[in-house]
């Protein structure tokens, strides 16, 4: 029985720590009374340039055709460069092109010039991996996820060579010489600056990808970059990877990181213990653990460009409701307090929104932000809200109206949902509000069917531009299973489409024009919050960048002061 | 024993066909694609991709298919948490951690459970006994991830002993995942040893070896330990199953690059060949388990023939 005293000792300790632990619970915020004092200003970048990071999930793919998550494209966005790159003020900025594009009067063809600039291996980047890299994309047998999705309706021939009706070298894009691009469009794409940095969008080395096969992106050994850091010791599905500083990139000298670390963490307790230990310099913090860490002085709020509305169904399974109704929808998009959800409800910096296009996320040829043009267009107003509701309810000649809540079953949307019924029942006299929270599945079938009177839908862009909203809500669009129909919205974003497409402030206006409309006057949609994003981040953690589309962050400004 | 051990083999050869056909069909019949934006791909670019994975098959030829590959060893390709990668890769690579962690954590666990549950029945309803009686409901009660949390919050963050989470350590890395799977059963060996240790202490033949002037340390081991262990390697066999979905949790916990975590998201996203690929190496891996606990029984009670009659 020698080792009887060393069990005992250990299965004390064991029993005791899980008393203790349970005793505190709370005090988490003080785990980090080791951390580094916080440079209140940024200081002059360290000697050592080493950022800890964690992702939430694995690299599907370091394949530029078939990728099509949040990880991967987050990785191209900083270890491959396209022609545009979004700055640090998230505008869309030359990178591989030497310059703005010359672009011809109809806006219909595009010449870039390219800088000088190297693939990992010192080979240059030419023209002609672009036009091999779009055509890889498009060419139905690579089955990429975004190539059509991006291209189609744009680039000239895009729709047609991704459904097998033209060969991919057909394609609107053409290498006129080693450092000229030249791109056919279809229509008039104002947005193209922005998507010129999307990663679907980046050179690929021809020759590298025929030496490897197969191989090609299996691990980092068998990929190429061009962009600011390289990627190493990825074993193509391991939990870990690194980021070099890849002294080939034309703009190193900006670059200031050496090593970036990564290690994907999927559990969030984990991930905040980790950036607690200092093992890990930025966390980011998913639902309790936001509330929890609310004001703790290294948090760092990120706005996101999602916007949540509740989609006011006109037609329920083919029969006019009570929301076809104008006044009834205006009572309801004015009648629940926004301020309140975002600051005790959701907790996570998201803000309250009185618009359909976010802020912070498109901005004009002078950097203007869309927001600005429009502003709040249907606020929350408890008054204004009962006055249309009586108005309703008399053209309607009912005293009471029953609505369904069609909602999410996650934590947080069964807590909105439950908020949002208690406001609109108490500020609308004679409205009952029913919840269902299905799974995202289910819902997505609902919607199909327009078997839902309110649902609590949400929207991310797919290109920096207000239209990736604004063209969700014209007649049959398929984010509009609510029989919302307005002819003139129709017309102005057909016009900001069509003949607008080469007048931006025109264009800009009608835009403006058509959002106003669709909430200001006639309440098509109610909504509730844009998104933000929280997390921990270590006071010597200087300008990691986050985008409103494509990578979520640049690495390429931020390094380490004062750690 | 040969002949027993055939029969078994043929046994878990059929086993298995089964796991795999079942797991197939049900598979199948899960909801959504694997094509992961399948709303975003064209029909003909769709349709290349189901072609490069074979599910333009009817299901039937698709079954045939994935049987012919299994028995040539071929688990087929990731669709698309790993897009192309080989799935035996993916199970070998995430295989040794799990292992590791699992295999220390049954050794540590039964061996601190058998000490406990020894220790509690020779000291019967003292003290000794009521500590370990407690330890062992706490250890069955909560479970591991609670556990694996507890562990890092203090052992990992606030004491800076171990590693808080992550692959990096080597052996440190291991220990407090192992720490916390090792609870489940220690906590069940320690219930087993000491019932029937204490059933076992007061038979006819502890009495007569008494009698005979045998000593306590030889009661102990020879007669009442050998007897008591029979029942506890019968329940092996569930514990080595609660310990791999134990893993899952602690894996994820710990951020471990194992196996279980793996199985639990390739169902998510319904990524066939890993789903396909794990069941099959977890069946694999208890049908070898529950043989090994059979073939033990034998070797620890003679009173057990495994081919019958064969004395």
């Amino acid at each position: 029985m020698k080792n009887s005293k060393i069990f005992w000792l250990l299965s004390l300790v064991l029993v005791l720590s899980a008393f203790l632990a349970a005793c505190g619970g709370n005090d988490d915020e003080d785990t980090g009374t080791e951390k580094p004092e916080g440079n209140e200003t940024a200081g002059e970048p360290d000697a050592d340039q080493v950022l800890n990071l964690m992702e939430s999930a694995e690299i599907p793919t370091m394949d530029i055709s078939l990728a099509e998550d949040a990880v991967a494209f987050n990785i191209f966005n900083n270890v491959n460069e396209g022609l545009f790159r979004l700055n640090k003020e998230n505008v869309a900025e030359p990178a591989l092109a030497d310059g703005e594009p010359t672009v011809s009067e109809d806006g219909l063809t595009y010449t870039f010039k390219l800088r000088d600039s190297n693939w990992s291996d010192g080979t240059p980047v030419t023209a002609n991996d672009f036009v091999y890299s779009w055509q890889r994309s498009i060419d139905p047998a690579t089955g990429s996820p975004y190539g059509a999705y991006m291209m189609a309706g744009s680039i000239v021939n895009a729709t047609e060579i991704a459904a097998g009706e033209m060969e991919p070298t057909e394609l609107g894009v053409t290498a006129v010489d080693d450092n000229t691009l030249e791109v056919q469009l279809e229509r008039p794409v104002p947005y193209f600056m922005s998507l010129m940095s999307f990663p679907t969008f980046y050179p690929q080395n021809e020759a590298f990808i025929s030496e490897k096969g197969d191989a090609y992106a299996s691990n980092s050994d068998n990929l190429i970059f061009n962009g600011p850091f390289t990627l190493t010791d990825w074993d193509g599905t391991g939990l870990t990877w690194k980021m070099q500083k890849n002294p080939e990139y034309w703009d190193a000298e900006t670059v200031k990181l050496e090593t970036i670390n990564v290690d994907v963490v999927k559990e969030p307790a984990t991930a905040v213990n980790l950036y607690n230990s200092g093992e890990k310099d930025r966390a980011g913090l998913a639902g309790e653990f936001a509330r929890q860490y609310a004001n703790d002085e290294n948090l760092v709020t990120d706005l996101e460009p999602t916007l949540f509305y509740f989609k006011l169904n006109q037609e329920r399974n083919g029969e006019k409701n009570a929301l076809a109704n104008v006044h009834i929808r205006k009572a309801i998009a004015q009648g629940f307090n926004k301020q309140d959800l975002v600051d005790v409800v959701l907790a996570n910096g998201s803000l309250p929104a009185n618009y359909l296009v976010p802020t912070e996320f498109s901005f004009d040829e002078n950097n203007a932000d869309f927001r600005d043009v429009n502003g709040d267009l249907i606020e929350f107003n408890a008054e204004e809200a009962a006055e249309h509701w009586a108005m309703g309810l008399e053209e309607l000649g009912v005293e009471e109206v029953t609505l369904e809540i069609l909602g999410g079953d996650t934590e947080t949307a069964k807590n909105m949902d439950a908020y949002l019924k208690d406001q609109l029942e108490t500020n609308l006299e004679g409205l009952t509000i029913n919840l269902k929270a299905v799974p995202f599945g289910v819902r997505l079938e609902l919607d199909e069917a327009q078997d839902y009177d309110i649902q609590t839908a949400g929207w991310g862009p797919d290109y920096q531009d207000p239209m990736t909203f604004i063209d969700l809500f014209v007649t049959g669009s398929a984010q509009n299973k609510m029989s919302y129909s307005n002819s003139e919205y129709d017309a102005l974003v057909e016009s900001a489409k069509g003949e607008l497409a080469t007048d931006p402030a025109g264009r800009w206006e009608a835009m403006a024009k058509a959002e106003k409309i669709l909430l200001a006057d006639d309440a098509a949609i109610a909504p509730i919050y844009q998104r933000g994003a929280m997390a921990l981040q270590q006071p010597y953690v200087n300008d990691i960048i986050k985008h409103p589309f494509g990578g979520d962050f640049s690495y390429k400004w931020a390094y380490i002061s004062g750690k | 024993m040969a002949k027993y051990i055939g029969k078994r083999l043929i046994y878990m050869i059929i086993t298995l066909a089964l796991i795999a056909t079942f797991t197939f069909f049900l598979m199948k019949i899960l909801p959504g694609s694997p094509v992961a934006s399948a709303d975003k791909l064209s029909p003909e670019q769709r349709a290349v991709v189901e072609a490069r994975y074979g599910l333009d098959k009817p299901l039937p030829m698709q079954y045939f298919d994935y049987m012919f590959g299994l028995v040539q060893g071929d688990l087929g390709i990731s669709i698309n948490q790993f897009k192309g990668a080989d799935v035996t890769d993916v199970i070998l690579s995430r295989m040794g951690p799990s292992a590791q962690i699992g295999f220390q954590g049954m050794v540590l666990g039964t061996v601190l459970g058998i000490l406990l549950g020894m220790i509690a029945a020779l000291r019967q309803n003292t003290w000794i006994d009521y500590t370990s009686t407690f330890v062992a409901i706490v250890g069955i009660s909560i479970p591991s991830f609670v556990f694996a949390s507890l562990l890092q919050y203090w052992f990992g963050l606030k004491w800076d002993l171990f590693p808080v989470a992550l692959w990096k350590d080597g052996f440190m890395s291991s220990v407090l995942p192992s720490v916390a799977l090792a609870m489940f059963p220690l906590a069940t060996a320690a219930r087993f040893i000491r019932t029937e240790m204490i059933e076992v202490l007061g038979s006819d033949y502890i009495t007569l070896a008494k009698a005979k002037g045998a000593s306590g340390s030889e009661i102990a081991f020879k007669h009442a330990f050998r007897n008591a262990l029979i029942p506890l390697i019968t329940v092996l066999g569930p514990m080595a199953v609660a310990i791999l979905t134990g893993s899952l949790v602690v894996e994820q916990i710990f951020a471990i690059p194992g196996i279980g975590e793996q199985f639990v998201k390739s169902i998510m996203v319904n990524d066939f060949a890993i789903i396909m690929g794990t069941t099959i190496f977890f069946s694999v891996f208890l049908i070898v388990i529950i043989l090994l606990v059979d073939i033990l029984y034998g070797v620890i009670d003679p009173r057990i023939r495994l081919s019958g009659g064969k004395n």
